[in-house]
């Protein structure tokens, strides 16, 4: 489909490339974000891509909602999408896959009568493109995980979920960026600090990157800074 | 004692959080826009003191703030009536006013509204991040000692600049003070999901007495009333903009505010303009509320017009 425009108030537009989740979206997304910034320059406010969309927030006091609009339409009408090289960074995200650390992944083997090591695997196995990041600074939604690691959230989101947790919550995956409740499953955790307001860049991921998902053992988890304390709570 | 002197706080209260204008250009990294929750009442509190709207102010919920001046300071009080005192003595809002070493300025139970913004010449001294300082304590940003941390017992503030205090006595013209005690009319700007809604409950939307409910904080206020139903078909989470009004499947609304989630996937009403959630900002659980539909024009006519009252009394 065309790309539409949608009114989101007195100081944004939404623009919506697409209804429904699909990975070949984000090249266009992420060119369409890189044009926005030039064609905007300082009137732009802020950027808020998502899965199928882009919410463009723009400053009331130097555009009008027509001119932003019109800005908008030429963008898109010159989008050429980002290719594999221009496109987002590929990302290696070290994981540590042990029930201490990821009580979930015995859920997700016995649905497929599988072993936790298959599990590991198969999360490892595929690239992630990030969608967006959301929820807290820095958690960003990947996906698709192919449909045998599908898994529902937990019934009763635990009151702390550790820091570096991998999740999968139906096809998505993500890592947590900070301790925080969550109803994610959780399978693994990473040494990577993916949130520092203090650090260029501050988050380890942004929209449109490609992860991949290297597992680790426990000793090279600990080598690289990461905390091997069990995940506490039970799951419902 | 460095810089003109502080404010030392002798008790916190439930909620003081130092606040700008607010941050810009990382919402794309999950992080909140954060700012005070009534611009306009804020903006008034900067203007009485000759700043910049977008000065860092003080917010003040609820009230039960008690702050003790350990040097002679002019500072500017507006929005909500939380019963200020200075000694025991009654300070209204929409002023400029002044305290002496000493003095001690208390907050007590609101009367009408619920924020008040208390500025300082040049701005409260605060601990930017991302080029804020307003303090948003889910992300752990901002704030007057950093990290998202609100105000505590025995903590100081201290204005941003070093100038000369102002002479007490300057108010905001009556024209531009809002009567929170009034039923509040918010307009909304129909948005790309309001046909998705049935037409009864479009009706309903537009024409019934709402309530702002008790789970109501600076990521949103919900409102009750009747249950409005919408046929999406499905959606995904998307961006959210400031005001932005999320229907859940129990169809009771929220009005997205300044600390909202950055992202969200229940359908939307429509969008609240800066007007409507300055208001909204300023009304206690069960205020009744109603909400209009409004075009962008006048909605910006509205936000403009307020916006250059502002600016123009700064500049005298």
């Amino acid at each position: 489909m065309n790309p539409r425009l949608e009114n989101a108030g007195l100081e944004a537009w939404l623009v919506r490339f697409a209804d429904g989740i699909d990975p070949r979206l984000l090249p266009r997304i992420s060119a369409f974000c890189r044009d926005c910034r030039s064609a905007f320059g300082e009137s732009l406010v802020d950027l808020v891509p998502s899965y199928t969309t882009v919410l463009v927030q723009y400053d009331p006091w130097r555009l009008s909602d027509t001119r932003a609009r019109q800005l908008i339409e030429r963008v898109l009408s010159q989008l050429v999408p980002d290719t594999e090289e221009s496109g987002g960074r590929i990302v290696e995200m070290p994981v540590w896959y042990d029930l201490s650390v990821g009580p979930e992944l015995e859920r997700i083997a016995a649905g497929n009568g599988w072993t936790t090591q298959q599990v590991a695997e198969a999360h490892a196995g595929s690239e992630y493109q990030v969608f967006a990041l959301g929820f807290v600074p820095g958690f960003a939604f990947m996906g698709l995980v192919q449909p045998s690691l599908a898994m529902p959230r937990l019934a009763t989101p635990r009151r702390q979920v550790p820091r570096g947790s991998i999740a999968i919550a139906e096809r998505q995956t993500a890592a947590y960026p900070q301790q925080t409740p969550g109803g994610w499953n959780l399978i693994g955790r990473t040494p990577l600090v993916l949130f520092d307001a203090e650090r260029t860049p501050m988050t380890t991921l942004e929209p449109g990157d490609r992860v991949r998902f290297v597992a680790v053992t426990r000793e090279e988890f600990v080598e690289l800074g990461g905390s091997t304390d069990p995940v506490a709570e039970v799951p419902q | 004692m460095t810089g003109p002197g502080a404010l030392r706080v002798e008790a916190a209260g439930p909620q003081a959080l130092l606040q700008d204008a607010g941050r810009f250009g990382v919402r794309h990294l999950g992080i909140t826009q954060g700012g005070p929750m009534d611009w306009h009442a804020a903006g008034w509190a900067n203007a009485l003191q000759g700043n910049n709207a977008g000065a860092a102010v003080l917010e003040v919920a609820i009230g039960g703030l008690t702050l003790v001046a350990e040097a002679e300071l002019t500072l500017s009080l507006s929005g909500a009536d939380l019963s200020a005192t200075v000694n025991g003595e009654e300070l209204r809002p929409w002023q400029r006013f002044t305290l002496r070493a000493g003095d001690r300025l208390a907050f007590g139970l609101p009367r009408c509204g619920v924020r008040a913004y208390l500025g300082a010449h040049g701005g409260w001294q605060g601990v930017a991040a991302l080029g804020s300082v307003a303090c948003v304590g889910r992300d752990g940003l901002g704030g007057h000692k950093g990290r998202g941390l609100p105000l505590a017992e025995g903590d100081r503030l201290e204005p941003a600049s070093p100038l000369p205090p102002l002479s007490a006595g300057a108010q905001v013209p009556l024209a531009h003070r809002i009567d929170y005690g009034s039923a509040a009319e918010l307009s909304v700007i129909p948005g790309g999901q309001t046909g998705y809604f049935d037409g009864g409950s479009l009706h309903q939307a537009f024409n019934s007495h709402w309530q702002v409910d008790t789970r109501a904080d600076r990521m949103g206020i919900r409102l009750t009333g009747p249950a409005l139903v919408c046929r999406h078909p499905g959606m995904v989470s998307e961006g959210l903009a400031a005001g932005a009004i999320q229907v859940p499947p129990d169809g009771q609304p929220i009005c997205l505010m300044n600390d909202r989630q950055t992202i969200g996937g229940y359908p939307r009403l429509g969008t609240l303009t800066p007007i409507a959630r300055a208001r909204l900002a300023q009304c206690m659980a069960s205020h009744p509320v109603m909400l209009r539909a409004s075009g962008t024009e006048r909605a910006r006519h509205d936000y403009f017009e307020a916006l250059t009252a502002m600016e123009s009394f700064r500049a005298n």
